[in-house]
């Protein structure tokens, strides 16, 4: 099994975090896996993006040409990425920034789910990427969610601690929409 | 009972190529760092920042990359395992520093990782830096000794060895990793190693503030023995080529003995694929994914840039006749291929894939231009 | 009849070779103060001195103790990696104008910034003379050098650097005095300014540095009583002595 995911959105987004709790839960599995960031001048606003490889055998390139899935969480992005999918590929798509029906669909799986609407209806619009994570992992099973609650659980610093929970309910209310 | 119940304990971190690096750096003794922030290795010196203090370390940013390497001569003459660490831009400004050490003959090590160039160029990976590296880089007839890490953590390990040959050859240590290298993030396990030198024990490094040392040659105040002078400067006539002469035999000597590589399917390839770091990881994906079309594919990886791992390349035409081709692949325009040329003087056919400036070439790109020679 | 007592005697921290500096230069005097406030604050185990690019450059074939070079400019940047590491050395750099305020003005300035604990002894002769007698940053106003045939001019040169005065506006430099040696007074003046920068950094209070006016008769085109009465009536004019922080 090797699956190739690559993640795009807004910085601020949380796009890294989503990639590196999702990286750090196969590797609690015992799979192995890159991460690799997009790492622009740009601190904050443009498109920020992370690809993760989670595999049963020793990863090559860490870096994605054609990706099995693709998590879109906003509509500049999806312009980006719109052709780095393979056939047959998933594309999850944040209809509530991306909005646009004009990807093709044929030879591709779509997920479109308004994921910062329903992180807004749960009070935080920041844990949108978890409610995205879960849409992920609810659909390919690709990493326990066990495991993700447990990484979610332990990398939050000091400070955050009282996010946790929220974020963790953001992972299983996607599952919902993956599953 | 205890220790075994303890290994199993021993948990993957999941780390970035950067941090793997300082961490190593400290795991193998490091107790000085110096540098100046430049993407794509900005994490390595925010880490060092962190974590060097509470090692007993010490930890200087500094005001420029000049300024860091000649920290790291001033840290290193006094004992102390040293390190600087930048990117392509700021390598350049180091080199003056590289030289001295060199001439001086410190241990020090310098971490490089790539990006774009020439000029500021821009912050996606590179290999262009490796005639730089491998050729000596500043002013006089020197080599530092190269290592290619091509994962996290083969970055950490390398550290280890780095240290143990800076230390062992009082020589410079150069890690050379890229963009990628250093902002992937892959599970890291953290270990103990002993010297992974050739015959050859482990320099401890000298603790801040302690008065004892295996150095005897550093500068510690002269209490109890004569005084100790660094220098490379040699003016008396025949002073400066006994100096060159006596650093080519140490060359020599380590051409001898610390060439390392790593290889696949050598025995059988008709094309083998040869990359060092992150290329060396596509090319070894590649040759998995030829393998399995049953296409006879092998891997070269150099882990010592310099030494160049010579030996191994001579040998191939007598280990295995079948093999007509070696493609050569870097994330620059040819610099390891002359060194892959050199080492085959001729013998075998030596293609070329490779792109710069932020370009990577992909499996597929290596897949398609080995089926073309094959 | 009383026993002959010594008086005057080569410090224990000068070896007993003659210098290569021409006659007249200031350098031998400066490198013989050093010596003796070492011998006197009882450190020379203990020191670790960087020498420059420059006429001084061989400084540790002199000195009796632990020394290392540095690359021109640098030796600030080699002082602050042995002390970071080394805190219960005593530290000092000792360089010229060319090496301290023109290459490595960056390493200097961030050096004392950061209040580095080391010792630095400056020599300003305003002029260069390892390389034959070009301008200095410290060279002043009119001043021939080979590099300014015509004599320096404010408009296409800039003006002498005083770089005491400017590092004097860094909080954490603790001591700056200005000396000279242009007489037998001033000399002894210099050493005891040599002295208390030492102790300076011993109490660690941090960055300290004596700027030693110093003549180079050779490059100046004259002899070596002219040119001490050159620094007297002419040089310390631009450059005043005296504590300056």
């Amino acid at each position: 099994m090797t699956e190739k995911i690559i993640i795009a959105g807004a910085g601020g987004q949380g796009i890294m975090l989503l990639g590196k709790v999702l990286a750090e839960g196969a590797m609690r599995e015992g799979k192995y896996v890159t991460w690799l960031p997009s790492y622009g001048a740009e601190v904050r606003g443009g498109t920020a993006h992370c690809m993760v490889i989670i595999s049963d055998e020793p990863i090559g390139s860490p870096y994605i040409d054609k990706a099995d899935t693709l998590i879109i969480m906003n509509a500049p992005s999806l312009n980006k990425f719109r052709d780095r999918i393979k056939n047959k590929g998933l594309l999850i798509v944040n209809s509530s920034l991306a909005p646009e029906a004009g990807v093709a669909s044929e030879g591709r799986h779509i997920l479109r789910c308004p994921f910062t609407d329903l992180a807004l209806k749960m009070g935080n619009i920041k844990i949108a990427n978890m409610i995205a994570l879960g849409c992920f992992i609810g659909k390919k099973k690709t990493v326990n969610s066990r495991s993700l609650l447990e990484v979610i659980g332990s990398i939050a610093p000091e400070h955050k601690k009282g996010l946790i929970e929220i974020n963790q309910k953001a992972l299983e209310e996607g599952m919902e929409l993956g599953g | 009972m205890k220790s075994k119940s303890r290994q199993k304990e021993i948990k993957k971190i999941l780390m970035t190529g950067n941090e793997a690096i300082a961490q190593g750096a400290i795991d193998a003794g490091c107790r000085f760092y110096a540098g100046y922030p430049i993407t794509p290795q900005n994490e390595l010196t925010a880490y060092m920042a962190r974590c060097m203090p509470d090692s007993g370390g010490v930890f200087v940013q500094s005001e420029s990359e000049v300024a860091a390497i000649n920290m790291v001569f001033g840290a290193s003459c006094a004992g102390a395992r040293s390190m600087t660490s930048s990117s392509s831009p700021g390598i350049s400004l180091k080199q003056e520093g590289i030289s001295y050490i060199a001439g001086a003959e410190l241990p020090a090590v310098v971490v490089n990782i790539m990006r774009g160039g020439p000029g500021l160029g821009n912050i996606w990976p590179s290999q262009s830096d490796y005639f730089q590296a491998t050729r000596g880089g500043g002013h006089g007839d020197y080599h530092s000794i190269v290592l290619a890490p091509s994962s996290v953590q083969e970055a950490y390990d390398l550290m280890f060895l780095a240290f143990d040959l800076a230390d062992n050859y009082r020589n410079p240590v150069m890690v050379l990793g890229d963009g990628i290298l250093g902002q992937m993030m892959e599970p890291l396990q953290v270990t103990s190693h002993k010297s992974q030198v050739t015959g050859q024990k482990a320099v401890v490094c000298l603790p801040i503030g302690k008065a004892t040392s295996q150095k005897t040659w550093a500068l510690t105040g002269c209490e109890g023995r004569n005084p100790n002078i660094i220098k490379s400067f040699r003016m008396k006539e025949g002073d400066l080529e006994k100096l060159n002469l006596a650093l080519q035999k140490k060359y020599k000597a380590i051409r001898q003995k610390e060439a390392r590589f790593e290889s696949l399917f050598l025995e059988d390839a008709k094309i083998i694929i040869v990359a060092y770091g992150t290329m060396a990881r596509i090319a070894k994906g590649a040759v998995g994914m030829l393998r399995a079309k049953g296409k006879k594919a092998g891997l070269l990886r150099p882990i010592t840039l310099w030494p160049f791992p010579e030996k191994v390349f001579k040998d191939l035409q007598a280990r295995n006749s079948k093999l007509k081709t070696l493609l050569v692949t870097e994330m620059s325009y040819g610099q390891m291929l002359e060194d892959v040329k050199l080492a085959l003087d001729g013998k075998l056919k030596v293609e070329f894939l490779g792109r710069a400036g932020g370009g990577v070439p992909t499996e597929e790109d290596i897949i398609r231009k080995a089926g073309k020679i094959l | 009849m009383k026993e002959a007592q010594k008086i005057f005697s080569r410090p224990r921290s000068l070896r007993n070779i003659s210098t290569h500096y021409c006659g007249g230069c200031g350098h031998g005097i400066a490198h013989r103060l050093v010596a003796e406030i070492v011998d006197e604050l009882g450190i020379r185990e203990r020191v670790i001195a960087v020498a420059p690019v420059g006429c001084a450059v061989i400084a540790y074939d002199y000195w009796d103790f632990d020394c290392s070079e540095a690359a021109h400019g640098r030796a600030l940047a080699v002082a602050t990696g042995i002390k970071r590491v080394r805190p219960q050395n005593i530290v000092f750099t000792y360089q010229g104008d060319g090496d301290l305020a023109a290459i490595g003005t960056s390493e200097t300035i961030h050096a004392a910034n950061r209040g580095e604990n080391v010792t630095v002894i400056f020599i300003n002769n305003a002029i260069y003379g390892m390389t034959g007698g070009q301008m200095a940053p410290t060279t002043l106003l009119g001043q021939r050098t080979a590099t300014t045939p015509a004599g320096r001019q404010i408009g296409v040169h800039g003006a002498p650097l005083k770089i005491s005065e400017m590092l004097a506006l860094l909080p954490a430099v603790k001591y700056i005095e200005r000396v000279s040696l242009h007489s037998p007074q001033e000399v002894l003046k210099a050493k005891s300014a040599i002295k208390r920068a030492f102790q300076s950094q011993i109490d660690n209070l941090g960055f300290s540095m004596v700027e030693v006016l110093s003549a180079c008769p050779t490059y100046w085109d004259m002899p070596p009583k002219k040119a001490l009465d050159w620094i007297r009536d002419v040089m310390s004019k631009e450059f005043p002595l005296g504590r300056i922080k």
